[in-house]
C-alpha cells in the first residue's frame, strides 16, 4: 500500500482535470441559468455563443502574436479575451434587438423562444464556420506547465508525477474571479438587485419601476462575458473546434438543471457535479488501485466503469436521475 | 384564390424546381433530391405529429433516425451462425441481465417504503447487477469482435428481407422513445428538449463505439437492397433492349431505373403514413390532442390524461422517424455512424416542419421537399455567388481564397435565416393549420 502515490495519481488524472473542466462547465452553465432566470427560455445557441467568443479571441490572439505582443509565461489569449468579450457582447445585443425583442413584446411561449434560439444557433454556427472554418485551431502559447510530471517526481521523489498545465491553473483562477465578480454584482449593485427581483417575480419588479429592457440588456452583457470566457478557457485547455462547442451544450444544460435552473449557485455546483462524475466514471482506476490494494487483490482489467467515449452518457444519466427524483434540481431552481 | 389552388400551386413550384434541376444539372441528381426529399418528408411527418399535434419539442430526431438505420443492419444483415455460437447469445444474455437489474431497481424504488433501507437496496442491486453484466458482457464481446474483424466482427443480422427492417426500425425507435418519454414527459417542456438532445448523442455514441453491434466507425457496407443492382440490369439483355428502345444508354437507364424504384417505394410509404396522419388529425383522438396542446389545464379538467397522451404521440412520432431512418440506410446501402450530425438530422427537420406549416401534414411534406432542395442547392449556389462577388479581386488574394473555401458553410447560415424569417413573418408556415 502506498497512500501518497495513490493520492498523487488520483490528483493527476482525476482531481486536477475535473476541477478545470468543472470550472469551464460552471461558467457555461451560469450563462444558461441567467438567461433562463431573466429571459425564461433555454438558450440552445449558448454553445455557439461560446464558440463565437472564442473565435474572436483566437483571431485577436493571432494578430497579437503576429505583431509580437506576448504575455510572458501566460497565454496571449488572456490579453485578447477582452476583445472576445466585446465582440460577443456586440453580437448578443444585436441578436436581441433583431430577433428576441420581437418575441418578448409578443409575450411568446417559452418553447417558441427555444425554437428561435435554435435558428440563432444555426446562424452563429454558420458564421463561426464561415469565418474560421470547421477545423481545429491552436492558439495557446506561453509556458505549457506550472509544474510538469518530471519536475514533480524529482522534487518529491515519488513514483507518480503530478502535472498541472498552465491552462488548468488559469481556468480555475479566472473562473473564481468571474464568479466572485458576478455574485458581487448580483448581490451588491442596484442593477444586480433589479435583475434578481425581475427573475423572482416579473410583475412585482415591473410595478416597482424596474425597466425590463435594461435588465435584459445587462443580462445579455453578462452572459456574453461569461460565454466568451468559458469558450476561451475551454479552447485553451483542450483545443478550439466549432463543433465541440455545440456538443458542450449537453453537459452545460445538465449542469444548469442538476443545480436548479435559474439558480446561479446551483449552476456552479452542477458544473462540478457533472465534471467530477464524467471524469471519475470514465477513468481507468487500475493505477490508483495498484497503490491502494494488496497485490493479491489488484484488478486485472483497467477497472474502468465506462469508456471515455460515453462521457456524454454520464452527464445525461445524472440529468435523468435528477429529473426523476428532484425535478427542480439540487438547489431550488425555478418550479416546474 | 382558394386554398386548394394555392397549396397545389406551392407543390407545383417545388416540383418545378426539381424538374429544373433535372434539365440544368442531371436527372440522376434530381431523382436523388426527390428520394431524400421523400425520406425527409416522412421525418417531418413524425416531428409534425409531436410538435404540430401535441406541442412536444423533440430535438432527438437524429437518434431515432440512427436507430432505424441500426434496425436495417440487425434485420437484413447477413446471418452468421458462428458469431452467435461464439458470443452472440452471451451478449443477449448480458443485455437481458442489465435490463433485469434496472427493472429490479425500479421495482424496489416503487415497492419499498422511502428511507435508508430502500436507497441501500437499490444501490446494492445496481452495483451487483453492473458487475455481473460486465462480467458476462466483456468476454462475449471480445469473442464476437475477434471473428473476422477486417470484414465483420459484429453479431450480424437475421438475413431477413430488407423491407421488414423498415417497420422494425420504427419499433426500435418507439422503444427508445418510450423510455425517454416515461422520464421526461410531464415535466416542463424544455426538459424534454434537453433529454431528447442527450439521448440522440448517446445513441450515436453507442453506434460509434459498440463494434459488436454494427461495427462502429468501421461502418457496415453492402446492405441488401429492395431493388435490383445496376450491374445486373446492364447485363440483362432484355433491359438493355428496352433502354435502347427509349433512346437511353444502358448505364444511364439502369441508374435511373434503380433510383426510380426507390422513389416508388418511398412514395408508397409516404402516402400510407400521410393518410394515417390525416385520419388521426381528423379523428376524435386528433381533436383531443390539439385540445391538450392548446390548453393542458382545461384538457386535464375534462378528464384527459395529459401525460399518457403525450407519451403516446411521442412514441408514435419517434417511430415514424425510425421508419424514415431505416429507409435512408436502405437507400445508402450502408450504415455510417460517423455521418450522423444533429444539425443535419435534427434541426434541419425542424426547419422543414416550421417552414412547411406546423400542425399541417401537407405542410410538413411540402416543407421537407422544399428545404431539402435548398439544402442541396444552396452550396453550389453559394459558391457561384462567391465567385461572382470575388471576381473583382486579385487572383491570389487571400481573402478571395478564404471566401471561396468557406462558401460551403453558407448552408447553415441560410437555414438559420430562413427559419428566423418564417418564424417572424409567417409563423404559421407555408400551408397553415386549418
Amino acid at each position: 500500500m502506498d497512500f501518497l502515490n495513490a493520492l498523487v495519481a488520483l490528483s493527476n488524472f482525476v482531481l486536477v482535470p475535473a476541477i478545470a473542466y468543472g470550472s469551464q462547465l460552471a461558467l457555461g452553465a451560469l450563462g444558461v441559468t441567467l438567461i433562463y432566470g431573466i429571459l425564461r427560455f433555454s438558450n440552445f445557441a449558448h454553445g455557439d455563443t461560446m464558440a463565437f467568443g472564442a473565435m474572436v479571441t483566437v483571431l485577436v490572439t493571432w494578430w497579437m502574436q503576429s505583431i509580437g505582443i506576448s504575455f510572458g509565461p501566460l497565454p496571449t489569449a488572456l490579453l485578447a479575451l477582452p476583445f472576445g468579450i466585446l465582440g460577443t457582447m456586440a453580437l448578443l445585443l444585436f441578436t436581441d434587438r433583431v430577433v428576441y425583442k420581437f418575441y418578448r413584446e409578443q409575450k411568446a411561449k417559452p418553447v417558441i423562444l427555444v425554437i428561435v434560439s435554435m435558428g440563432v444557433m444555426f446562424i452563429m454556427n454558420g458564421l463561426v464556420r464561415f469565418i474560421i472554418g470547421p477545423g481545429d485551431q491552436r492558439f495557446a502559447d506561453g509556458e505549457r506547465f506550472i509544474i510538469s510530471a518530471r519536475d514533480f517526481k524529482t522534487m518529491t521523489g515519488l513514483k507518480e508525477g503530478l502535472a498541472i498545465k498552465t491552462t488548468q491553473g488559469i481556468t480555475v483562477v479566472v473562473a473564481v474571479i468571474c464568479v466572485i465578480a458576478l455574485f458581487w454584482f448580483l448581490n451588491r449593485t442596484r442593477t444586480g438587485k433589479s435583475m434578481r427581483a425581475y427573475s423572482d417575480n416579473e410583475d412585482l419588479a415591473l410595478l416597482s419601476g424596474i425597466n425590463p429592457e435594461r435588465v435584459v440588456m445587462y443580462t445579455w452583457l453578462i452572459v456574453a462575458a461569461l460565454a466568451a470566457t468559458a469558450g476561451v478557457l475551454y479552447g485553451l485547455d483542450k483545443s478550439f473546434k466549432p463543433f465541440v462547442y455545440f456538443q458542450l451544450l449537453l453537459p452545460i444544460f445538465a449542469s444548469a438543471i442538476v443545480g436548479g435552473l435559474g439558480n446561479p449557485l446551483g449552476a456552479i455546483a452542477g458544473g462540478f457535479v457533472i465534471a467530477f462524475s464524467e471524469v471519475t466514471i470514465t477513468y481507468a482506476w487500475k493505477k490508483v488501485a495498484k497503490y491502494m490494494l494488496p497485490e493479491s487483490l489488484e484488478p486485472s482489467s483497467l477497472a474502468q466503469l465506462l469508456s471515455t467515449d460515453y462521457k456524454f452518457a454520464v452527464s445525461f444519466v445524472i440529468l435523468l436521475i435528477v429529473l426523476l427524483f428532484k425535478p427542480t434540481g439540487l438547489f431550488k431552481g425555478k418550479a416546474v | 384564390m382558394n386554398e386548394t389552388v394555392k397549396n397545389t400551386g406551392l407543390f407545383a413550384i417545388v416540383a418545378g424546381l426539381i424538374v429544373m434541376t433535372g434539365f440544368m444539372q442531371s436527372w440522376n441528381s434530381a431523382i436523388l433530391i426527390i428520394n431524400m426529399g421523400l425520406i425527409s418528408a416522412i421525418m417531418a411527418i413524425g416531428v409534425n405529429l409531436q410538435w404540430g399535434f401535441a406541442g412536444l419539442f423533440n430535438v432527438g430526431v437524429m437518434g431515432f433516425v440512427a436507430l432505424g438505420g441500426l434496425a436495417v443492419v440487425l434485420i437484413a444483415g447477413d446471418f452468421t451462425p458462428e458469431t452467435w455460437s461464439a458470443g452472440g447469445f452471451g451478449i443477449v444474455l448480458a443485455l437481458l441481465l442489465g435490463a433485469t437489474t434496472v427493472a429490479a431497481a425500479v421495482m424496489i424504488s416503487k415497492k419499498m417504503a422511502k428511507g435508508r433501507a430502500r436507497t441501500v437496496a437499490m444501490l446494492a442491486v445496481l452495483v451487483v447487477g453492473f458487475v455481473v453484466y460486465r462480467a458476462v458482457f466483456d468476454p462475449n464481446v471480445a469473442a464476437v469482435e475477434a471473428i473476422n474483424p477486417a470484414a465483420a466482427g459484429n453479431i450480424g443480422g437475421l438475413g431477413l428481407p430488407v423491407l421488414l427492417a423498415w417497420p422494425a426500425g420504427g419499433l426500435l425507435a418507439a422503444g427508445a422513445a418510450w423510455l425517454i418519454g416515461k422520464t421526461a414527459l410531464g415535466l416542463r417542456s424544455d426538459y424534454l428538449a434537453i433529454a431528447t438532445l442527450g439521448i440522440a448523442e448517446i445513441i450515436i455514441a453507442v453506434l460509434k463505439n459498440e463494434d459488436w453491434l454494427a461495427r462502429g466507425v468501421k461502418n457496415v457496407i453492402g446492405l441488401p437492397r429492395p431493388v435490383p443492382y445496376e450491374i445486373d440490369l446492364q447485363n440483362d439483355p432484355s433491359f438493355v433492349e428496352r433502354a435502347a428502345g427509349m433512346g437511353l444508354d444502358p448505364v444511364m437507364a439502369s441508374t435511373l431505373y434503380v433510383k426510380l424504384g426507390y422513389s416508388v417505394l418511398f412514395m408508397v410509404v409516404l402516402l400510407v403514413l400521410l393518410w394515417m396522419a390525416q385520419m388521426a388529425l381528423k379523428s376524435p383522438w386528433g381533436r383531443m390532442m390539439r385540445a391538450i396542446r392548446d390548453n393542458e389545464v382545461a384538457a386535464e379538467a375534462m378528464g384527459k390524461d395529459v401525460t399518457r397522451r403525450h407519451l403516446q404521440i411521442f412514441v408514435l412520432g419517434s417511430a415514424v422517424c425510425g421508419i424514415a431512418g431505416a429507409m435512408m440506410t436502405t437507400l445508402d446501402g450502408q450504415l455510417t455512424p460517423g455521418t450522423y450530425n444533429p444539425l443535419r438530422f435534427t434541426f434541419l427537420v425542424w426547419v422543414m416542419v416550421i417552414v412547411g406549416g406546423s400542425g399541417n401534414n401537407f405542410g410538413a411534406v411540402l416543407g421537407a421537399m422544399l428545404i431539402w432542395f435548398l439544402w442541396v442547392q444552396v452550396e453550389p449556389l453559394g459558391i457561384w455567388l462567391m465567385q461572382l462577388l470575388t471576381s473583382g479581386m486579385a487572383e491570389d488574394s487571400a481573402l478571395r481564397d478564404h471566401l471561396l473555401d468557406s462558401a460551403a458553410h453558407m448552408r447553415l447560415l441560410t437555414m438559420g435565416v430562413i427559419l428566423l424569417l418564417v418564424l417572424r413573418f409567417s409563423p404559421r408556415g407555408l400551408i397553415p393549420e386549418k
